[in-house]
């Protein structure tokens, strides 16, 4: 199975990711921004950083990067989307998941490892938990806190969207939520960093189970 | 303005200005000048410190590159190199705390850059004033804001470091940036012009007017009217140095560079007067051909700017294509702004008029000055201590909850969460620990590094402080299992053309070198800061030792938390605390006074390699040394971090305060299983050691003087740093 990660000027997970992609056992695919191509890949993980350096909003430039064309009808054709951090902003920028990231509670940047509790293993990159699994995953963020209006909140909860939520909320995020995705399920967005905890060397490898549900679910045994 | 008014107000002195004529055999035009005060201000020319300098052994076997490039070099095994530097940027720090510490850290990024390597971990250093003060504390705030702004963006993690703070750092705030980068020993680039014809690429941002004169600046005591200088210091884009970062490392894999050069202070003049001056060559920059922020700029300008996030690269002529094509492909700025000569000047020409020239030589050149070395009168009286005058306090425990909750001893994390630490997934041991660990991918190695110095200890014994800066370093690498190998400094000091500044510069060097040479860890890089003074008072002395060591195997490491119930708590070392120069002393008497322990170099050596080679062997996991407020501050942080209490109980002798909370080098705690303490034993022989105890319960408790629970504790030592400035609903503005 071949995954991409984009790599927009600015991506600074995007080692990160393509490193625990080839841990779980998928060839790592580079997606240069300014190409409109996706090379074929089965599934595409957008990484965290500072795309564009965040300037404007984090992930409102990147979203019209040429690498985001064939991305957008990627994911509406049912393919496998993963963003996180960054990637998450970019998503929700590009109006593929709902909702936007506000500037942390506190109004600081945040690094640091939170509990979180997985809600939804019906999607591609959670297939392989158990419905409530708790991870301990790396955050690292300036504008994590999930916001959305009160119906779409109430969409997203009543259609079981809600993918991952903080045991320990970092950023004031609504509903304590880390993660959604979108109707279809296969575009999910998640603040916590998995790539980050992909590595026992590292103290952790709860977040590889998300690269090697992606495998499963094209059907890559893991 | 006449002519001594131009030179005085570029900060040259009449003899400078003498020596500029008879070194040029002319009159040098206002170009000329301004190249030569940037290059011989004290921030790029070292005109004070430069003889002392020499004293610094820079020779060991994992030695690739001592002092004298952009960054030390040393081995790390299986091809890999270390790359590491520390620099200050106290001065714009002060004026423009945001931008100053920002471009702190991208100064210290391209440094490393420069010699080929990519950055993989940043550390810092920092000293303020004391956080009842409102400047104070938005120094501190915007400081760790900007340090964590480029760092974080840049993708770089910031991994470790230390921060105190001092009536003695009011106003004028020490801001260290410490980088290392990883690169294939065989990679190695150094900063050397050759080749006559080859090209001058300028790439990454455009120069504007930011930062003219800013290495002069840097070079002078801040006074009410620094305010002023605010344009002086650059503004800082971590988003360009990102794309820089990309850029350069992708043209030294494709081979496609001679030899490559940052832009730091003095911009393009000290790189290209550095790089002719290593080659041996000239260098020829059309002040026309640089791509320009802003309209109408001068050439003196142009090649004084210290606009951020620019390198410069020499080329082979036949390269040169490729090289403004990769650039663009990182959306980069880049040019051929000039041309490797034979002439041995640096020549700025406007189109085809020479706008002035000068040797790359004599740019290099700055004069040397030696001055008289007097020990201050301060120092006696400051070491006087009458013991019997201090009262032994009669709560323990709230001693301790004080030391804890103070602002020099307390949990470092409200800072180290608001940086990035794990980007790159090569963070094996979070900030918190004695050092920080980093793996080597795609290998078992890894590496560790730290930055100390202890100020208020180089105030009252400027050489022994010296020491006790190196040896602490080497110390608390061992403590995480790390074999030190080398270290870069950055000195700041005051004034030295004030006696007690000098002689502090000239003690504390000593006692780092001392230091150096009895441990093995030789200086391969690093910075001199002087004239950190504000409004006449200098700093405390602050020789800032950042020291990295290696790993054969990362995997086999220690951290201070305890692990398990029940281990044996061992300390190792010759335990003599005493209370001179202590936090203790300071913290609940008010005092800085007393003769602070004198370094036994040779005894810490033996504890630290000992204590590392038990952790190698896999006995001990766990493992801190006592420092800042002594035996019961060191167990207390090892309960907190690891959960788990502690019972000790104090050695016989001397006074209970002092045994709790005095100050002693060379000691380390280490806490093993009862089963594996017979294997520890064997590696002690030879050194002190005793067992002091046992881990286990929810409460830590030293002899009937301290009984304490860990939620107590806690309380105290996780305060928030930031907290004062919480408006209403707790948010940070």
């Amino acid at each position: 199975m071949r995954i991409g990660v984009t790599v927009f000027p600015g991506s600074n997970c995007d080692r990160d990711a393509l490193y625990g992609v080839e841990r779980a056992g998928a060839e790592p695919v580079e997606l240069w921004h300014a190409d409109a191509n996706l090379k074929g890949v089965d599934a595409v993980v957008v990484p965290g950083g500072f795309s564009y350096g965040d300037y404007l909003r984090p992930g409102a430039i990147a979203r019209f990067a040429k690498v985001m064309g064939p991305l957008e009808e990627f994911a509406k054709s049912g393919g496998p989307v993963l963003g996180v951090c960054n990637g998450f902003q970019v998503l929700t920028e590009a109006h593929l998941l709902p909702g936007a990231l506000l500037r942390n509670r506190s109004m600081r940047f945040v690094c640091t490892r939170v509990r979180t509790r997985v809600e939804n293993t019906r999607t591609p990159w959670t297939s392989l938990f158990e419905p409530g699994d708790e991870l301990t995953l790396p955050v690292a963020h300036n504008e994590g806190n999930y916001f959305a209006d009160e119906r779409t909140i109430a969409e997203l909860e009543d259609e079981g969207r809600v993918v991952l939520r903080y045991l320990d909320n970092p950023n004031g995020s609504v509903n304590d939520i880390a993660g959604i995705c979108n109707e279809g399920r296969n575009v999910v967005g998640l603040m916590p960093h998995p790539e980050r905890a992909s590595d026992p060397a590292l103290g952790s490898a709860e977040g590889l189970k998300v690269f090697e549900s992606v495998l499963r679910f094209a059907g890559v045994k893991v | 303005m006449n002519i001594q008014e131009t030179y005085s107000s570029l900060g040259l002195s009449d003899f400078e200005y003498d020596r500029i004529l008879e070194l040029m055999g002319r009159a040098p035009n206002f170009l000329e000048l301004s190249l030569l005060s940037v290059m011989w201000s004290e921030h790029c020319g070292y005109k004070n410190s430069r003889p002392l300098l020499g004293r610094f052994p820079n020779e060991g076997t994992r030695v690739l590159q001592g002092p004298g490039e952009n960054a030390g070099v040393v081995e790390v095994g299986d091809g890999w190199a270390l790359v590491f530097k520390m620099e200050s940027h106290n001065h714009p720090s002060a004026v423009e705390p945001y931008e100053g510490a920002a471009t702190g850290v991208g100064g210290i990024i391209r440094d490393v850059l420069a010699m080929g390597a990519r950055p993989v971990a940043l550390l810092n250093s920092l000293r303020f004033g004391p956080l009842d003060d409102e400047r104070n504390r938005y120094l501190f705030r915007e400081v760790v804001r900007g340090i964590g702004g480029y760092g974080n963006a840049i993708g770089v993690p910031t991994v470790g470091g230390e921060v105190e703070f001092a009536r003695a750092y009011s106003g004028n705030p020490l801001v260290n940036a410490m980088c290392i980068g990883l690169v294939r020993s065989e990679n190695l680039m150094r900063a050397r012009a050759v080749g006559e014809g080859n090209l001058v690429i300028l790439f990454g941002a455009k120069t504007g007017r930011d930062g003219i004169h800013g290495a002069t600046f840097a070079s002078d005591e801040l006074s009410e009217e620094s305010e002023e200088k605010r344009p002086n210091v650059q503004v800082g884009d971590p988003f360009a140095e990102k794309m820089l970062v990309e850029c350069s490392l992708r043209l030294l894999e494709e081979g496609l560079i001679v030899s490559l050069q940052d832009l730091g202070a003095a911009g393009i003049t000290s790189s290209a007067s550095e790089m002719a001056a290593k080659g041996g060559v000239g260098i020829e920059i059309d002040a026309e051909k640089v791509p320009l922020r802003e309209e109408g700029m001068e050439p003196w300008e142009i090649v004084i700017s210290e606009s951020q996030e620019r390198m410069l690269a020499i080329v082979e002529p036949e390269k040169a294509g490729e090289v403004l094509k990769i650039a663009e492909r990182y959306e980069l700025v880049a040019a051929v702004v000039g041309r490797v000569t034979g002439h041995g000047d640096l020549r700025i020409m406007r189109g085809d008029e020479v706008a002035g020239t000068v040797s790359a030589r004599h740019l290099a050149d700055a004069p040397v000055y030696e001055r008289e070395v007097l020990a201050p009168a301060y120092l006696e009286e400051a070491r006087m201590l009458d013991l019997e005058e201090l009262p032994g306090p009669r709560d323990y425990n709230s001693v301790l909850l004080s030391l804890l909750a103070h602002p020099n001893l307390c949990s470092r994390r409200p800072i180290y969460e608001q940086y990035d630490h794990q980007v790159g997934t090569d963070t094996v041991v979070l900030p918190g620990a004695d050092a920080a660990v980093m793996r080597v991918k795609g290998t078992t190695r890894g590496f560790a590094a730290t930055t100390d110095c202890r100020g208020r200890h180089c105030y009252l014994d400027p050489r022994g402080g010296g020491a006790a800066a190196v040896a602490e370093a080497y110390r608390n690498l061992s403590c995480v299992g790390a074999e030190p190998v080398a270290l870069t400094d950055c000195l700041n000091f005051g004034s030295p053309e004030k006696p007690d500044a000098y002689y502090q510069l000239v003690a504390c060097i000593e006692g780092v070198a001392e230091a150096c040479e009895a441990l093995g860890t030789p200086v391969v890089s690093g910075n001199v800061s002087l004239y950190n003074e504000t409004e006449g008072e200098s700093i405390y002395p602050t020789p800032t030792v950042g020291m990295v060591g290696v790993f054969e195997d990362v995997g086999r490491h220690a951290t201070p938390g305890i692990k398990r119930e029940g281990d044996a708590l061992v300390l190792v070392g010759n335990f003599r605390p005493v209370l001179g120069g202590s936090d203790y002393l300071e913290i609940v008497h008010g005092r800085v006074a007393g003769a602070p322990p004198v370094p036994d170099l040779a005894s810490e050596k033996a504890v630290s390699d000992t204590v590392r080679r038990a952790i190698a062997a896999g006995i001990v996991d766990t493992a801190h040394d006592l420092s800042g407020g002594g035996l019961a501050v060191a167990l207390a942080e090892m309960a907190l971090s690891g959960g788990i209490g502690a019972e000790a109980q104090l050695l016989p002798g001397g006074r209970q305060d002092a045994a709790l909370f005095g100050e002693v080098g060379g000691c380390i705690l280490v806490a093993v299983p009862e089963g594996r303490l017979g294997e520890l034993e064997e590696h002690l022989e030879g050194v002190h050691y005793s067992r002091i105890g046992r881990t286990g319960g929810e409460r830590v408790r030293v002899s009937a003087l301290i009984d304490a629970g860990l939620d107590a504790l806690g309380e105290a030592y996780e305060r928030d740093l930031f907290e004062r400035y919480a408006p209403e609903g707790g948010q940070i503005g």
